[in-house]
């Protein structure tokens, strides 16, 4: 086996397996949107990254927490509808991003690789970056996993019987931009939302409960992985597409099945 | 040890420059049942959500007993379809249950449902499961808002029962919104009617003694011994424009016009 396409693996395993339980929120919580408009956010992250000369991942991560945050607060003021409101942030963030990545780098920086994903060129320190990040947020999703469940089912509900329903939302933001940044690298900025949604949306039809849920779409998510650096490998394709595409066969392929409970 | 559970006070709430609420007065102790009623908009809603503390009132105050547990059952309840849950997980996500699971199951007659997913209960069904997690808890007050919504006459006769009888047995306290505003659960002991300020308040009448009222209503609910519902007459001394402001009444005449949101739908029993 090639070393970069073991790294390949590695990073691209840990993001499917924390994209799953997450991914699982997002369709739960009709957050896909929320998820795009962070993705966007993040190309952002790169063009401050190079102008301030950090390291780009924490400057990505930087962005999409800050932009995160600035959502969180502007939910609360209802003066627009929430989708209006991330259709300007999430098409402003991604046009500024376009045009500050082009005028500030000087072409130090390949702009597909952002967009896309350049999953083949992750380095060792990137792998061990990203299996942090992913399992710290599992971590988080674990401890948090009932009072997230909790509030997604009924806030009000939740918040009588003592959940402090806004922190876990705002934790629920920040642990989603958090992965975020680090699937960046393996799908690009506009194919992170397909990584997050598409597993969990296949695994809806094969499972019972909210943890099969969870627990089928890191699973779904691993095996496009793994399919879609096979393709790559094998027929050249650009990885970040094909593992999309990996997963969106799946989900195909469980529309056959009948609905489970 | 004093029976108050919540003394609420004054209870002013603006928002967008709209008074929504003022001077509200609401007091509900250990054993007795609330009714509120009130025509749409008349902050029946929002009254309910200050006394649980999910909004801030802008004036007054709200003295709750200490460690006080509320029960809530809101008004509806939508999960999305992609979230595959039982009704026993959803009983489970109110926290480790105070009281006997299995005992709560039986007396709100779920223990069909156990296994069923939330999203093909039916309006009754989700009801009588929202009510379920709200005791989970060992309530010494069960707050409901529009427990009846939706559900039939029969339905709503044995969900009363089952709210009175909760009552007589935990000795918690209760507050109920009704959509209703004149057939209200019969063993309330307060009614408040509420248009922005509290208009009236008073017991609602014992239609158990008018043969004319048991024979109609024996009849609806299919039980000639005991009716679930009873008349509340409305005793107001005022008028509310159509802002749904006060105006001054006549000496007491227990005059009353309703403000927009009441419409066509008053057949009050006016002094």
């Amino acid at each position: 086996m090639v070393d970069f396409l073991l790294l390949a693996l590695l990073a691209g395993i840990a993001v499917a397996l924390v994209a799953g339980p997450l991914g699982a929120f997002a369709v739960w919580r009709r957050m896909a949107y929320f998820g795009d408009t962070l993705a966007h956010s993040a190309l952002l992250g790169v063009t401050f990254g190079l102008l301030l000369d950090i390291n780009l991942n924490l400057a990505i991560a930087l962005g999409c927490l800050l932009l995160a945050l600035i959502l969180v607060g502007l939910q609360h003021n209802r003066f627009l509808a929430t989708d209006t409101l991330l259709g300007i942030l999430s098409h402003s963030t991604l046009a500024l991003g376009l045009v500050c990545v082009s005028v500030f780098s000087e072409n130090r920086i390949d702009l597909l690789a952002y967009l896309f994903g350049d999953i083949l060129a992750v380095s060792q320190g990137d792998v061990i970056g990203i299996w942090v990040i992913s399992l710290g947020v599992l971590a988080a999703l674990i401890w948090l996993w009932r009072p997230l469940l909790a509030i997604t089912v009924h806030e009000e509900l939740a918040q009588v019987e003592g959940v402090p329903v806004v922190r876990v939302r705002t934790a629920l933001m920040l642990l989603m931009a958090l992965v975020i940044a680090i699937a960046m690298k393996v799908v690009g900025v506009l194919l992170i939302t397909a990584l997050l949604i598409i597993p969990a949306a296949a695994s809806r039809r094969l499972t019972r409960t909210p943890e099969q849920m969870a627990v089928i779409a890191s699973l779904l998510g691993t095996i496009a992985v793994i399919a879609g650096l096979g393709a790559s490998f094998w027929w050249d394709s650009p990885a970040g597409p094909a593992i999309v595409l990996s997963a969106t066969l799946m989900f195909c392929l469980t529309l056959f099945r009948k609905q489970q409970g | 040890m004093s029976n108050i559970l919540i003394q609420a006070r004054g209870l002013g709430v603006t928002r967008n420059g709209r008074q929504i609420l003022q001077h509200a007065d609401l007091t509900l102790e250990t054993g007795k049942i609330v009714t509120l009623i009130g025509p749409n908009g008349a902050g029946k809603t929002t009254l309910v959500r200050a006394v649980l503390g999910l909004i801030k009132v802008d004036q007054g105050n709200i003295e709750k007993a200490p460690g006080l547990r509320i029960g809530y059952m809101p008004q509806k309840l939508h999960i999305d379809a992609s979230l595959p849950l039982s009704v026993a997980r959803f009983l489970a996500l109110g926290g480790a249950p105070r009281v006997d699971l299995d005992e709560i199951v039986q007396l709100t007659g779920i223990s069909e449902l156990i296994n069923q997913p939330m999203q093909l209960l039916s309006g009754g069904e989700t009801q009588r499961v929202l009510l379920a997690r709200a005791l989970l808890r060992d309530p010494q007050l069960l707050v409901l808002d529009e427990p009846v919504q939706g559900v039939d006459v029969t339905g709503q006769s044995a969900l009363y029962a089952l709210i009175n009888e909760i009552r007589n047995r935990r000795h918690c306290g209760v507050l109920l919104v009704s959509h209703d505003l004149h057939l209200v659960m019969a063993t309330t002991d307060t009614v408040i009617c509420l248009n922005q300020h509290v208009c009236c308040q008073g017991h609602p009448e014992q239609v158990t003694n008018d043969p004319a009222y048991l024979a109609l209503f024996g009849e609806i609910t299919g039980n000639t011994s005991a009716p679930q519902v009873a008349i509340y007459t409305h005793h107001h001394d005022h008028q509310h424009d159509d802002h749904g402001n006060v105006i001054q009444g006549g000496k007491n005449k227990f005059i009353h016009r309703h403000g927009p949101g009441c419409g066509d739908s008053c057949e009050h029993h006016h002094g």
